[in-house]
């Protein structure tokens, strides 16, 4: 079965050549830089980005699809601040529902904000 | 708690763009990150760095016997005196394709790629099933990128570490003798360093 599925996602997967865009959504590149940033801090070494993000994509064994690798790149982002920075897990839920309550009360087309504390 | 919004005259945010704005916005607050340089890295990723940064060190390669000597004994040196260096501090070596070898490269634990000289990785470099099948049958995946290899050619497969990150060097076109290193550098393809691909014939070069 496994290597039926496999077969399958590289047909999907493995196209002759792509030199599409380097991201195909503007959060993308913000994760990318995010992470590239804080290892530049010195929040983590690049090699410990690499096992966490590896970690993340073992676990996640194949179901997300590559075109959506970037949601894999976040998580593991996520993981590693909470493990690196004095962030928790509580801390980033907490201000996604700000960010959510935010964009619910901005009209559309107006930038989201968060108010000022 | 706010209440659920009746209506959908209102911004909408996908729950993976909360999640990336409240780590930018918690990061950014306590110091970690500069808006600023980030998005001065997402520019420099879009838009200046790419894989002809890595043709200009292929077509170096090729007319520069000494420039070649110093990539084999430090390709991050060599890499760097062209103007090209990792952020990551990654240690580049090449891999040279020859008549009897070709070099693929492919990163099994994640997707570390060469970003310095060839920008970020295309879809398919990150996909599970592009990881695992060039190390088990390297053959097959080459002949989907179209490229066929005589049967006795090896194959020798490199799996990149967030040390180590390799180039491949292709073999140089024939009927190429006397060409200078920019129009050599258009014949070098990103998949042919990343070894899914080989350098561009003469003859395939549009217009």
């Amino acid at each position: 079965m496994k290597a039926e599925d496999d077969l399958l996602a590289a047909v999907d997967t493995i196209p002759r050549d792509e030199d599409g865009p380097a991201f195909s959504e503007p959060w993308e590149a913000q994760a990318f830089a995010m992470a590239v940033c804080l290892n530049a801090r010195g929040l983590f070494t690049w090699n410990e980005w690499a096992k966490t993000l590896g970690a993340v994509i073992n676990a996640d064994d194949g179901r997300t699809p590559a075109r959506d690798y970037y949601l894999l790149w976040l998580t593991a982002l996520e993981r590693i601040v909470c493990e690196e920075s004095e962030l928790a897990a509580q801390d980033l839920a907490r201000r996604k529902h700000a960010w959510a309550e935010a964009a619910a009360r901005t009209p559309h087309g107006k930038a989201v904000e968060l108010p000022a504390r | 708690m706010a209440e659920k919004p009746k209506d959908h005259d209102h911004s909408h945010l996908s729950d993976t763009e909360l999640r990336v704005r409240a780590l930018e916005s918690l990061l950014t607050e306590k110091g970690y990150i500069d808006p600023a340089a980030l998005d001065e890295i997402v520019e420099t990723y879009e838009t200046r760095i790419g894989p002809r940064n890595g043709a200009q060190v292929v077509a170096a390669a090729w007319t520069d016997p000494d420039y070649l000597t110093r990539l084999r004994e430090d390709a991050t040196a060599a890499i760097a005196e062209l103007g090209f260096t990792g952020r990551q501090g990654e240690h580049m070596r090449i891999v040279e394709n020859a008549p009897d070898t070709h070099n693929m490269v492919v990163c099994t634990l994640c997707s570390c790629y060469p970003w310095s000289v060839l920008g970020l990785p295309p879809v398919w470099y990150k996909s599970p099933a592009y990881r695992s099948r060039a190390v088990s049958e390297p053959r097959a995946v080459l002949a989907e990128f179209g490229v066929e290899l005589p049967a006795d050619k090896r194959i020798r497969v490199w799996d990149s570490t967030a040390e180590v990150r390799y180039l491949v060097i292709p073999e140089r076109p024939a009927g190429t003798d006397g060409w200078d290193r920019d129009a050599l550098a258009q014949l070098v393809t990103r998949d042919s360093m990343i070894g899914t691909g080989l350098a561009l014939d003469p003859g395939e070069l549009g217009g």
